[in-house]
């Protein structure tokens, strides 16, 4: 495969427009940067075929989907979308709305706690600094399972089960969302500044909300993107909390609706158009968001 | 340290303020389900006369019965074997792709970075549910382009929802979610890496594959052990993706892999004893193992720092 792809590059290479220079100067390099840019192409061109698919996939009528060729548009998309608007009155929006709540509030709720505790771990020396942080990151070990049952049975036990609270709460403390806030903290807010804001008398919450916390802010923004992918993503927590179908996030909905159509073909349309448009706010989002996230951050962006 | 004795008060209590919010949630939403996990695997449910009124089920110690039933029981052992065959090819196959990205997005004058980067990782922001739903339907001979291109080629049409291949089709579906990510991390440590490196390595004449193998491979060595660990973690505890696919095929059983087994026991049998011996010891199993690999890629970077 690679030696077959090299061939091709240097067969390719006069074309590219090089210009004369030494043997091993800038034509060398200009050849060679075929390489990767095809590397990548290829992986992209893997990435994006699912999502290239359910685009197509979603414009074809239940009987085109089963009759025509894949990647061939169909006639029925504005039908497919009332199809799932009309579901069970709409229970789909139901769902979006839910996985919106859940990932939205989430992810806010515990980058906040994250940026307090990221950076008190990052900021202070205290006793038992690093015997809470290992504690903490031992969660990330814990497989969602272990916990997702005695959590279900604990919450019963309370009568919290089936409710937003059982999906909300379990996920707030995110021990990745403290190890990157940590990270981002001991980076992004020199021990100098938060010394000088001890010298001008302010006090340890004034300056971690005044000074520390614009400066986490665009390390806040990963921390809080990694969290909303993980609730919006997530199945197994609500898979085995909830039961009443209304409080279902999108994945759990789609899930229900797939295993139907098992017995039921027609719903096969539903559950593409509705992946379709499960997707795409998250592309968006990722569209949106990644002009303020620089992946630069896990390195440490602060120059002395 | 005469500094830490002029400490003012506030800047002693601060920090535990500050993590007394995940010290409760840590509390409420880990210690505790873990201690309670511990405390059903140890009892199990005794039921007296034919089980009727309040007094007839009781919760008595079972000590290491649960456990010693777990390991024993096929089902379970069946669903480790599963996973492990699993991670033999996703875990490889994932890394030494998100590797190979990361270095020819790190590579001079590569064309296209921005969007092909976007494109790889964009994997990430879809459910791992709605992925195994689009990848199941890629994989049904009625919907796929594959299979129609196969037929129009006149080839053979594997199912690729039953025995081996199917081990195959879970794995695609994995390393197609997870190479963005970790490739997004490698790629993230290859840019650290200061310039002066390579300039040394240039003045030499090393060829941009020495350059590579010599210099970049090495110093992303702790993100490699990281993404290394990260995915054993989400191999052993895979759930939603075989989940996603049972509706498609009759070949994926309800205990395929040992999470759906802990599931099907809990919810499935209501037998939550046993569920809790069996997620302890898949715990078990997962700190055993990561601390083992942490443990001996630490030693490995003493040894390389020692020479």
């Amino acid at each position: 495969m690679s030696s077959l792809a090299t061939s091709d590059v240097r067969k390719a290479a006069p074309a590219a427009g090089t210009t004369p220079g030494t043997a091993q100067g800038p034509p060398l390099r200009h050849r060679i940067a075929l390489v990767p840019t095809l590397t990548l192409l290829l992986g992209a061109l893997y990435c994006l075929l699912p999502v290239a698919w359910v685009v197509i996939a979603a414009t074809k009528s239940g009987r085109e989907l089963f009759s025509t060729f894949t990647f061939l548009p169909g006639t029925g998309f504005t039908q497919n979308v009332k199809d799932l608007n009309a579901y069970r009155d709409g229970v789909y929006w139901k769902w979006m709305g839910n996985s919106a709540l859940y990932a939205g509030l989430g992810a806010l709720l515990s980058t906040a706690v994250s940026a307090l505790s990221g950076y008190a771990l990052a900021i202070y020396r205290f006793r038992g600094r690093e015997t809470v942080f290992s504690v903490l990151m031992a969660g990330v070990l814990m497989p969602p399972v272990i916990l997702a049952i005695p959590q279900y049975l604990l919450l019963a036990k309370a009568d919290l089960t089936d409710s937003y609270a059982s999906v909300l709460l379990p996920l707030v403390l995110s021990p990745y969302g403290v190890y990157l806030a940590r990270i981002y903290a001991s980076a992004a807010v020199p021990g100098d500044v938060v010394e000088a804001g001890r010298m001008d008398g302010a006090s340890e919450w004034r300056i971690f909300t005044r000074v520390a916390l614009p400066m986490m802010v665009p390390g806040l923004v990963t921390v809080f993107l990694f969290q909303f992918v993980a609730v919006w993503n997530n199945f197994l927590l609500p898979y085995i909390m909830l039961s009443d179908d209304e409080k279902f996030p999108i994945t759990l909905g789609l899930f229900t609706l797939l295993e139907q159509g098992s017995n039921t073909p027609a719903l096969y349309t539903l559950v593409i158009t509705g992946a379709l448009l499960a997707v795409l706010p998250l592309i968006a989002l990722f569209l949106v968001i990644q002009r303020f996230w620089s992946l630069d951050l896990l390195s440490g962006a602060v120059k002395s | 340290m005469t500094t830490a004795r002029r400490k003012s008060y506030g800047v002693r209590t601060a920090p535990y303020a500050f993590l007394l919010p995940a010290t409760i949630l840590f509390a409420l939403f880990f210690a505790l389900p873990i201690g309670y996990a511990l405390w059903l695997s140890l009892h199990k449910v005794h039921v007296s006369g034919l089980g009727l009124g309040s007094g007839a089920r009781k919760e008595v110690w079972a000590g290491l019965e649960n456990y010693k039933d777990a390991l024993t029981d096929s089902e379970l052992l069946d669903g480790a074997l599963r996973v492990l065959g699993y991670g033999a090819i996703v875990i490889p196959v994932m890394l030494g792709l998100a590797l190979l990205f990361a270095l020819m997005l790190d590579s001079d004058k590569v064309r296209l970075s921005p969007f092909t980067r976007l494109a790889i990782f964009l994997p990430y922001a879809i459910p791992g549910v709605v992925a195994a739903m689009l990848w199941g339907f890629l994989y049904l001979p009625d919907v796929s382009p594959f299979y129609f291109i196969l037929d129009k080629l006149g080839m053979p049409q594997p199912d690729l929802l039953d025995g081996g291949p199917l081990y195959l089709a879970l794995s695609n579906i994995a390393v197609w979610g997870g190479t963005g990510f970790n490739m997004i991390v490698i790629y993230t440590s290859l840019k650290a890496i200061p310039v002066e490196v390579y300039e040394a390595a240039k003045l030499d004449g090393a060829t941009p594959l020495q350059v590579a193998l010599k210099i970049k491979i090495p110093m992303v060595a702790p993100s490699l052990v990281l993404t290394f660990f990260f995915s054993i973690i989400a191999t052993l505890q895979v759930f939603s993706e075989p989940t996603t696919l049972k509706p498609l095929t009759n070949s994926v059983p309800t205990t395929w892999s040992p999470l759906m087994k802990v599931y099907q026991d809990a919810f499935g049998k209501g037998d939550i004893y046993s569920a809790a011996a069996e997620a302890t010891i898949i715990a078990l199993v997962t700190l055993v193992l990561s601390f083992g690999f942490l443990r001996a890629a630490n030693s490995r970077n003493k040894q390389e720092e020692a020479r």
